[in-house]
């Protein structure tokens, strides 16, 4: 008995260091910052319900920045699923050439993206490379940081950057699926693409939810490659919630940033739970 | 199906050469004299957008130069102390966060208490949750504190990023419990246990959070832009970001310098890095 007690207030002592910060720098403010969203002024603040709200949610930025990073998600984290899984078909299994394949495909993820700056702004400039090239071919030239476009050369990077980490996850999904599956469907005459959709993808499942999860995660950073592209007042279609941030930021507007951050949390927070609630329901079925 | 893979390979070489070629393309123009840089790009700084004549496409340096390194490293100084500072940074939050990862890491795997559980829940809800979310919260602490502007207010999130507590802890709950029993029966302390049995043996799984960590903290954005309200105080990757008359000689060889610490931890540790991907990939 007198050991089990020991044992519990080792996991204490041993998790303390960390968790002090945690509450100190994440949790407790957190709730601060909560109770910030319901009130006006600085220093004897008046409680004003959910005006602030009202406001953030009336402002235009802050309905620009939303619906732009949805539609971010909405259109990269499926496509950037899809090309992941297909780069991991293709580089699974042995051989020298899989292996160099898979360390190169990994490598933009490690690649800081600062340090080929240059290299986007002589390719996507106005006068830049690519331009020359469509202008060679006759076709008229692309505004590619100052138009709609910059949403795609933004959706490019986000896959460029993510889809090796992504392709690594599910290599370990599709090693994890024994051979024998395959050859037991191979012998029973299944064609390529039913094996695919029969097998690899319903036991790919689990290692789905997760690259899911983690796409989202990341997408949210693609405020980096956006700001080192295009500064802090980019093209309309790539002003993010981080945009909306930082330029609240810069006049120290506590209550907007306040509701704009909560309300971030809300949205995350019922999207991952939403994928975590079918999960557990569809493997209770099975 | 033999022609088949071929056509597989092909494609996949083609990617690579796309997925590889801005590194490419910054790596041979690093080797470019200043001269060279602002005779072909110079446009970029000085004309008015839409004006001016047509970038090139301009790959293999006319003259080899070291040039760009020389003037980097030797001639201005602001470049060397932006990229020390970098580094100075990344590595106190590479430690700092490695330190407290393990032994959080360790308690919540193998020593579990009374709540645990839910506050892991709490860690990992937390470590979905964007810059966006946390930073307002981190500013109000760092506020109060009067860290605002010091290098602090960007070292402190770092540290405490909940990131590692998530990996260590996946990563050690795929050590055995049977070694950590056997230790302990030879009369080892906790301490003992963590340093030399856990470690050694999440070894793969530690060296990945190092590359993961140095790789988020090397390419730090949106923490300094709003703790570090002096300019001169921006990291490397933001400073490498604004491009202007003065540094567009050296821009791409900056870039390689940025990339090189990066770079170099990848080559060496890319199977372990792999490995601990996938390692907590699984629950």
């Amino acid at each position: 008995m007198k050991l089990k007690t020991k044992t519990k207030w080792t996991g204490v002592l041993l998790t303390a260091p960390y968790l002090a910060g945690f509450f100190l720098l994440f949790v407790i403010p957190f709730f601060i910052s909560v109770s910030y969203t319901f009130t006006r002024g600085v220093g004897a603040m008046e409680f004003v319900g959910l005006a602030n709200y009202a406001d953030v949610l009336g402002s235009a930025a802050f309905r620009l920045a939303f619906y732009n990073t949805f539609r971010f998600l909405l259109f990269g984290v499926p496509l950037l699923m899809a090309v992941s899984l297909w780069l991991a078909c293709m580089v699974n299994g042995r051989g020298r050439e899989k292996q160099v394949f898979r360390s190169i495909f990994l490598y933009p993820m490690v690649l800081p993206v600062a340090s080929v700056v240059m290299f986007f702004q002589v390719f996507l400039a106005e006068r830049g490379i690519l331009n020359s090239l469509l202008t060679l071919m006759g076709l008229p030239s692309v505004g590619w940081l100052d138009s709609e476009t910059s949403f795609g050369v933004l959706l490019f990077l986000y896959i460029w950057k993510n889809c090796g980490y992504n392709m690594v996850l599910f290599l370990a999904g599709l090693h994890a699926i024994p051979e024998e599956y395959y050859e037991i469907a191979r012998l029973e005459g299944a064609g390529r693409g039913q094996i695919f959709r029969r097998i690899t993808l319903p036991l790919l499942e689990p290692s789905t939810v997760f690259v899911l999860v983690i796409s989202i995660m990341n997408g949210f950073k693609s405020f980096r490659e956006a700001y080192l592209l295009a500064g802090t007042m980019p093209h309309q279609s790539i002003y993010m919630l981080q945009h909306f941030m930082n330029n609240n930021f810069d006049n120290l507007n506590y209550q907007r940033l306040s509701v704009a951050a909560f309300l971030t949390f809300l949205w995350i927070f019922l999207m991952v739970a939403v994928i975590f609630g079918i999960r557990t329901r569809r493997e209770r079925e099975v | 199906m033999k022609r088949r893979s071929v056509c597989g390979t092909l494609l996949l070489a083609l990617l690579s050469v796309l997925v590889l070629f801005p590194v490419i393309y910054t790596v041979c123009s690093a080797f470019m004299s200043n001269r060279e840089i602002l005779y072909y790009y110079g446009s970029l700084v000085t004309e008015e957008a839409g004006e001016g004549r047509w970038l090139p496409f301009h790959l293999i340096p006319d003259a080899f130069s070291l040039d760009a390194f020389y003037q980097i490293l030797l001639r201005r100084p602001d470049y060397l102390i932006k990229f020390w500072n970098s580094l100075f940074l990344t590595g106190v939050i590479v430690l700092g966060q490695l330190a407290l990862s393990c032994l959080a890491g360790y308690g919540f795997s193998k020593r579990r208490f009374p709540a645990s559980q839910v506050l892991f829940v709490l860690i990992v809800i937390l470590m979905l949750m964007p810059y966006q979310v946390t930073l307002v919260s981190n500013y109000i602490v760092l506020n109060a504190a009067g860290l605002i502007g010091s290098y602090l207010s960007v070292i402190l999130p770092g540290i405490f990023a909940p990131f590692g507590v998530f990996w260590m802890r996946q990563v050690m709950d795929g050590i055995p419990d049977d070694i950590l029993e056997a230790a302990a029966l030879d009369g080892a302390g906790q301490m003992r246990i963590l340093c030399q049995v856990v470690v050694p043996a999440a070894k793969g799984g530690l060296v990945s959070l190092i590359i993961l960590s140095f790789v988020d903290n090397w390419n730090m954005v949106e923490q300094p832009l709003v703790f570090l309200k002096d300019r001169t105080k921006y990291p490397l990757s933001i400073f490498l970001s604004q491009i202007n008359a003065q540094t567009l000689g050296a821009a791409f060889a900056s870039g390689l310098l940025a990339m090189l610490p990066v770079a170099l931890l990848f080559a060496f540790f890319q199977e372990e890095l792999a490995e601990g991907i996938s390692l907590t990939g699984r629950r």
